[in-house]
């Protein structure tokens, strides 16, 4: 499936070869191979516990591996992290800390600015410029618990965005947004995708997958297939990875259909 | 009577029990007392040279003449209370100066243990001081050293408060059992270890061991300038440590992942961290001693927390409250040498927690529970209006005796009580609260509508009927979308689902769409039918949503 000796996988911004992941001695991910095309719009699917947030944190050094390999850019996940952009799970942190949204989006340039260096102005006018594209720019001072949830996954974004990055990488951003969020992060990530940029985004709904992402990983623990959504998005992979459940499988034709038609 | 003796014997019992209680009060407050009389004691032996010499004996010259079974409290004279004040002692001023400074430091380091959740990492960490203290003092007595060479001490103290540490994190690692369990063993097993080997020293006949029984209640009577000018010099560099390293903690207690992702190391940053506790801890254990200095840490920060959302306000209250309780407990130590310093310390911190809890104007008690009444009127009103609307809604148009139909414009309160579950008089007070806001005139029992009152009452039961009809239509997605405390439901929802709902309001023929409680959905039918089985005049108004686009 995976051709890592291609010429390609040289300069694929995400190439993991052989990766396996063990939390106390059992394996969350195991032989893990693959390479996205630059430019993508990269969708990981699977059911819970498939190991699809392990997947992307192994990638980023976040958690130890036990085996295997990460390529960002051709290079180290280490010499070329100033390319990759996060969107952590929004459950993740604590949102009662008492910071506000511009501060939560100057937070993406931390890395650059360095340590002990105070945050300048220009950092600050980045920061709300990243907070305007995505479109609350106005709720820059208000305190992170008073945004409502899919407020708390746009500044999330616009922190990754403020990053400037070539790779993204986004852990859940659709998880309990509202419609308006959802659009408004579907058309940010298509812009960066004609910006030449490539995002990794970990998808819960099978039914918008066509129409959101050119290019998905099915993921159980290993992956079942990956490849462009057309080829690789089909009834018998799915089956593969989620088992037999058929209302979702007629779901996903519908979906199919629908796209098709639209295209 | 087999009764009686049984009575009797249980007084006994009583008696005896309580004078146990008693007894055991006094035993209590002697030891402690004894305690503090010792220190003064170790002090009065001259192990100190002269320029440590305690500074509560050189500004309480009374002190020194007490014998050691007088254990009266003195209130301090007005010089007493000057000279501290006013601070005329360079050796005052340098321990106040010292404390306000720790107190200043906690507060700081304070602020990111708690929002790093780790607060009480602190404690087990101090509480695990203790046998280093103890077999410091051992050693150096064993080598013919110095015994109570305050860097001597600390050092002992440092090194157990790091295996305390230590342990902490292999049990977590090494086992299945979670931090809590770790801490509290730790915590326990190390003090009670310190414990035993103060035990020992007590029978080594040295003499001089009982200064170190400071370190557990804390004691700035048995504090030198130098030890004052160490503490300043350890909470200096906690504190510059803090602000230069502001922003990576920040991100670090935020959100250690995506601080992962950026390169930081997290591992370091938790080092640092704990490494700025360590200091602030092991210096502080003279001043506010092993079992309160959590307190300074802990408390200061909290307190700050109600009064801010934003994080450098928050460590500058945090450092404030510090640094005051530091200077109270510092002079108060210096005013009533019996008492411990740190638990003086630690009730103005306390003081000033519980004002913060229910003043802060951040997220304190009072502000929340104002909120929170605000919050329960404004429902109050909405339900009121929309009752009032519904009953209007609802009765048949009047005919006045010329023959003309009108629709009625007042509703009594028997027609709303029935609506919802509120008593009379709660009806009755949300119906005055209505009426100073200006939407409802009352007459009677009788409620009208002002102009304003009308639109109002209008908009919410619009709003709240295409909310719950989106909730109908959309019941899959809605749960997650749904937003009553939005200004308009335009704000949340896509324009053409709002067009959608809106398309069944122009069917209804109607202003204000009719309730859409009983929908019939009709199996045999493709299209969704939104059967009106409300009352009379909009009868007529199926809704097909198929219809729209």
């Amino acid at each position: 499936m995976a051709t890592p000796e291609t010429e390609t996988a040289s300069t694929s911004p995400l190439s993991i070869y052989d990766l396996t992941v063990a939390y106390h001695r059992k394996p969350v991910i195991w032989d893990v191979e693959f390479d996205i095309p630059a430019g993508s719009l990269v969708g990981v699917v699977g059911p819970n516990g498939a190991g699809k947030s392990t997947l992307l944190k192994a990638a980023m050094d976040l958690i130890p591996r036990a085996s295997g390999r990460v390529s960002v850019f051709g290079k180290t996940y280490r010499q070329n992290r100033h390319r990759v952009g996060y969107v952590p799970q929004r459950e993740g942190v604590d949102w009662d800390f008492p910071v506000n949204a511009l501060d939560v989006v100057t937070m993406g340039l931390y890395g650059k600015i360095g340590w002990c260096s105070p945050v300048r102005p220009s950092h600050r006018r980045a920061a709300m410029e990243a907070l305007s594209r995505v479109g609350i720019a106005e709720l820059a001072k208000r305190q992170i618990s008073q945004l409502s949830g899919g407020q708390q996954q746009r500044t999330f974004l616009a922190r990754a965005l403020v990053q400037d990055a070539d790779l993204y990488l986004m852990d859940e951003p659709f998880a309990a947004v509202d419609a308006a969020t959802e659009k408004a992060v579907v058309e940010i990530l298509r812009d960066m995708k004609d910006d030449g940029k490539t995002s990794v985004v970990i998808h819960h709904d099978l039914q918008t997958v066509p129409d959101y992402f050119d290019y998905v990983i099915l993921l159980n623990m290993r992956v079942v297939a990956h490849g462009p959504v057309a080829d690789v998005f089909t009834p018998e992979n799915l089956n593969k990875t989620y088992g037999g459940r058929l209302t979702l499988l007629d779901e996903v034709s519908n979906a199919m259909r629908r796209r098709d038609r639209s295209l | 009577m087999i009764v009686w003796p049984l009575i009797c014997r249980f007084l006994l019992l009583l008696k005896w029990a309580g004078c146990t209680i008693v007894g055991c009060g006094f035993a209590l407050a002697e030891s402690g007392l004894a305690a503090a009389s010792s220190g003064l004691q170790a002090a009065d032996s001259g192990l100190f040279n002269a320029g440590q010499l305690p500074v509560v004996l050189k500004i309480l010259p009374l002190a020194q003449s007490e014998s050691i079974t007088d254990r009266r409290i003195s209130l301090p004279s007005w010089e007493q209370w000057q000279r501290v004040l006013l601070m005329q002692d360079y050796n005052t001023r340098v321990v106040i100066l010292g404390t306000a400074m720790l107190g200043c430091a906690a507060g700081v380091v304070g602020c990111f243990t708690l929002l790093r959740k780790r607060a009480l990492m602190g404690d087990a960490l101090s509480h695990a001081t203790l046998p280093g203290i103890a077999l410091a003092f051992m050693t150096a007595n064993a080598m013919g050293w110095q015994e109570r060479s305050l860097p001597w001490l600390l050092l002992g103290a440092t090194a157990s408060g790091l295996v305390g540490v230590a342990a902490i994190l292999a049990i977590r690692r090494l086992t299945h059992l979670k931090e809590d369990t770790a801490l509290g063993i730790v915590l326990s097993v190390f003090f009670g270890c310190g414990i035993a080997m103060m035990g020992v020293i007590q029978q080594m006949q040295t003499g001089h061991a009982a200064g170190l029984e400071s370190f557990i209640l804390g004691k700035t009577a048995s504090m030198g300038a130098s030890d004052a000018k160490l503490i300043a010099a350890a909470a200096l560099i906690a504190t510059v440590v803090c602000v230069l390293l502001f922003k990576e903690l920040k991100l670090l207690c935020f959100d250690e992942g995506f601080a992962g992702s950026q390169g930081f190391n997290v591992l370091s940053l938790d080092l640092v961290l704990m490494a700025t506790v360590v200091l602030i801890s092991i210096v502080g254990l003279q001043a506010v001693g092993l079992i309160l200095m959590i307190a300074l840490l802990i408390v200061p920060a909290a307190a700050a927390r109600f009064w801010t959302e934003k994080m450098w306000e928050m460590l500058l209250i945090a450092a404030v409250l510090g640094l005051i309780s530091g200077i109270v407990g510092a002079v108060a130590s210096a005013l009533f040498p019996r008492l411990p310093s740190g638990a003086m310390i630690v009730l103005t911190c306390a003081a000033f927690f519980i004002i913060s809890m229910v003043f802060g104007t951040g997220s304190g008690v009072l502000v929340r529970t104002v909120r929170r009444l605000r919050l329960n009127r404004k429902v109050v009103r909405r339900h009121l209006l929309r009752a009032v609307f519904e009953a209007l809604e609802s009765q048949p148009n009047k005919t006045t005796p010329k023959g003309e139909t009108k629709p009625k414009r007042t509703v009594s309160f028997n027609q709303i009580l029935p609506m919802r579950s509120w008593s009379k008089p709660q009806l009755q007070r949300a119906a005055e609260l209505a009426a100073r806001e200006e939407l409802i005139t009352q007459v009677g029992e009788k409620l009208r509508f002002t102009r304003r009152g009308r639109l109002e009452a209008e908009r919410l039961t619009r709003e709240h009927r295409l909310w719950e009809l989106y909730l109908i239509t959309h019941a899959d997605i809605a749960p997650s979308r749904v937003d009553r405390e939005a200004d308009r439901i335009e704000h949340v929802l896509e324009p053409d689902v709002v067009a959608e709902l809106e398309e069944m309001l122009i069917n209804t023929r109607q202003l204000v769409p009719e309730s859409p409680h009983l929908i019939q959905a009709n199996p045999s039918s493709a299209n969704q039918n939104v059967a009106d089985a409300g009352s009379g005049d909009a009868g007529s108004g199926d809704i097909d949503r198929e219809a729209s686009p």
